[in-house]
């Protein structure tokens, strides 16, 4: 930004330098670690999707990220800089949380006032066209229905034309259509060269979107690769049936209640080949794609039991 | 939905994200004040009885304290009744607007959202201090018209300018003591603080009753709070009275002392708000 950062030194580079960079990062909330030593590169032009159950870090990360609070130790950059300094976020778009617009202010005013911190907003015409929002303007969005705040709350992320956007839960309480229409609207932004951290605890969403995948669990990375990698280490399909008794089959956790099992696993598939190649018999079997927190708790829960340690505290759900 | 694409900076090829990629510069400080203070002022007015109970307040007291009396015939005395309402109206604009509405912000995600954007504090507050200035004058006007219609009190014009000054003088220590309020508690408690810090202070500095017909040992406890020096100066400013020897210093050091809480306060405030 200033005359005296000259650019051939980072011309000349071959890497690429990443837009955003934690480098062990550790934040604390008096005595509850929120995130623990957390390394992360964010390089330009990439959908990451960061998972974890509520309460494993994924706000706290995002919020040190977008410069509303600072590590504990460790390092933070954005763009470059400490994310706490304002000209570090000119190129950062993130969403308010649906209940967190100005209930008094119209549509067009609340695109108006996010719009006028940025050197080259979207025209707020251009960019109420783009969502939808057109014959809204005018409306306050106290009086906005909770689909028509997230779309809003969703635009604003992108007012400022940024090269990094931040989405914590974006999907969170929308039907099926205007999921869709998010993850459209996500993906044609990173086509368009657009950088996306996302954070869910669907896996669902986390498959349609991201092409690298960090699981976040009690401040740490669990994992940190790409969709296929994440998803054998997890166990993330649930398995139940009715049985008197079955084999070994492999599962990661298995809960027997009565006649009821239910197995937690990364290939239902497999499982149930083995399952049927037994021969034991068996009822009501059903196979599901939980949200990604029940298996967390699922497999956490069981490493807590099995060692005798008492389960950790959780992080409580801070306001984001 | 569709998401207009990123911001393509020709600098650089790849897209490297160096500081020099940063580009143009942001809005300036004063647009981005602007730009608050018009927000806020927005908000603020969309709920009119919020405003009402700022303005109105002191205009009534004016109506029942002061108008009534046989002192309203008098114009030094009308005039210094006068300055003393007025100062209680810029100061329930301080302990209102300042405290209890800070601490309200601070509750809404909005706020934070605010902060994740490319602004710093400077102007945020700058835009509250604005917003609160208006509110400010709007309070005096009706205050200035009863004054002017109803009672003997005169302010001529080459004591405007003074006035002004002196009341702005008189208004900082409550500005910190607002703000301190604001950063530092939740809007409830913010508001039950407000409130039990208000009538005391003002009746306690003579804003209501003129402190000629205080008791002795409430004169004396009077002369120590920020509102009496406030009051001694408007007044002062605005009929040429004497001004006590104690006016300016304890003015000072109270200014200083809540000055130093606000902006602790607000710092405070930058790392544990979340909680």
């Amino acid at each position: 930004m200033t005359a005296s950062t000259a650019p051939s030194a980072d011309g000349a580079r071959t890497d690429v330098a990443p837009l955003a960079r934690l480098v062990g990062a550790t934040r604390r909330y008096g005595d509850v670690v929120a995130l623990d030593d957390v390394t992360l590169d964010v390089p330009p032009g990439q959908l990451l999707g960061l998972l974890g159950p509520n309460g494993a870090g994924k706000s706290t990360l995002l919020q040190l990220l977008c410069g509303l609070r600072r590590p504990t130790s460790g390092s933070v950059e954005l763009f470059g800089r400490a994310p706490w300094d304002p000209a570090a976020r000119v190129h950062l778009g993130l969403t308010p949380q649906e209940t967190g617009l100005p209930p008094t202010l119209r549509v067009g005013e609340v695109v108006d006032v996010v719009a006028g911190h940025f050197p080259d907003p979207v025209p707020t015409p251009e960019l109420l066209e783009r969502f939808g929002l057109v014959e809204l303007r005018r409306r306050q969005t106290g009086g906005l229905s909770g689909g028509q705040k997230r779309r809003l709350a969703v635009a604003l992320a992108f007012v400022g034309r940024p090269r990094l956007v931040l989405l914590d839960e974006p999907t969170t309480g929308l039907d099926v259509d205007a999921r869709h229409d998010l993850w459209d609207a996500v993906r044609e932004y990173h086509r368009g060269g657009g950088t996306v951290v996302l954070t869910s605890h669907y896996l669902e969403e986390v498959e349609a979107l991201a092409e690298r995948v960090v699981v976040v669990d009690r401040g740490r990375v669990l994992v940190d690769g790409t969709l296929e990698e994440v998803r054998s280490a997890v166990p993330a399909r649930r398995v139940r049936l009715r049985a008197a008794s079955l084999p070994e089959l492999g599962a990661e956790r298995v809960v027997v209640e009565g006649d009821r099992h239910e197995m937690w696993t990364a290939d239902a598939d497999a499982l149930v080949r083995r399952l049927v190649a037994s021969g034991a018999d068996f009822s009501a079997l059903e196979v599901a794609s939980p949200s990604l927190e029940e298996a967390f708790l699922a497999v956490t829960a069981a490493g807590g039991d099995a060692d005798g340690a008492p389960h950790p505290t959780r992080t409580p759900e801070v306001a984001r | 939905m569709s998401a207009p694409g990123p911001t393509r900076t020709s600098s650089s090829s790849t897209g490297t994200a160096t500081s020099t990629d940063l580009g143009r510069r942001g809005p300036g400080a004063l647009r981005l004040t602007a730009l608050h203070t018009r927000s806020q002022l927005l908000e603020t007015v969309r709920v009119p009885i919020a405003v009402v109970g700022t303005v109105v307040f002191p205009t009534l007291t004016m109506l029942f304290f002061v108008v009534p009396q046989p002192f309203a015939g008098d114009p030094v005395q009308a005039t210094g009744a006068t300055a003393q309402i007025s100062l209680f109206a810029v100061m329930s604009v301080c302990l209102f607007t300042y405290g209890v509405g800070v601490a309200e912000d601070r509750a809404l995600p909005w706020d934070s959202y605010l902060r994740t954007l490319p602004v710093g504090a400077g102007p945020r507050l700058a835009g509250r201090l604005l917003n609160g200035l208006a509110f400010a004058l709007v309070s005096l006007v009706p205050l200035v018209l009863v004054a002017w219609l109803l009672t003997a009190a005169t302010l001529p014009l080459d004591r405007l300018l003074l006035t002004a000054g002196a009341l702005a003088a008189a208004a900082l220590p409550m500005l910190g003591l607002g703000l301190w309020i604001g950063y530092r508690m939740t809007t409830k408690a913010a508001l039950a603080v407000a409130q039990v810090l208000l009538l005391p202070l003002a009746f306690g500095g003579g804003l209501f009753l003129p402190p000629q017909l205080f008791p002795a040992w409430l004169d004396a406890v009077s002369t120590w709070l920020p509102t009496r020096a406030g009051r001694d100066l408007v007044v002062s400013a605005t009929t040429g009275a004497d001004l006590p020897a104690t006016t300016w210093p304890v003015l000072a050091a109270w200014t200083v002392l809540t000055g130093v809480l606000a902006v602790r306060a607000y710092r405070r405030d930058e790392g544990r708000r979340f909680r």
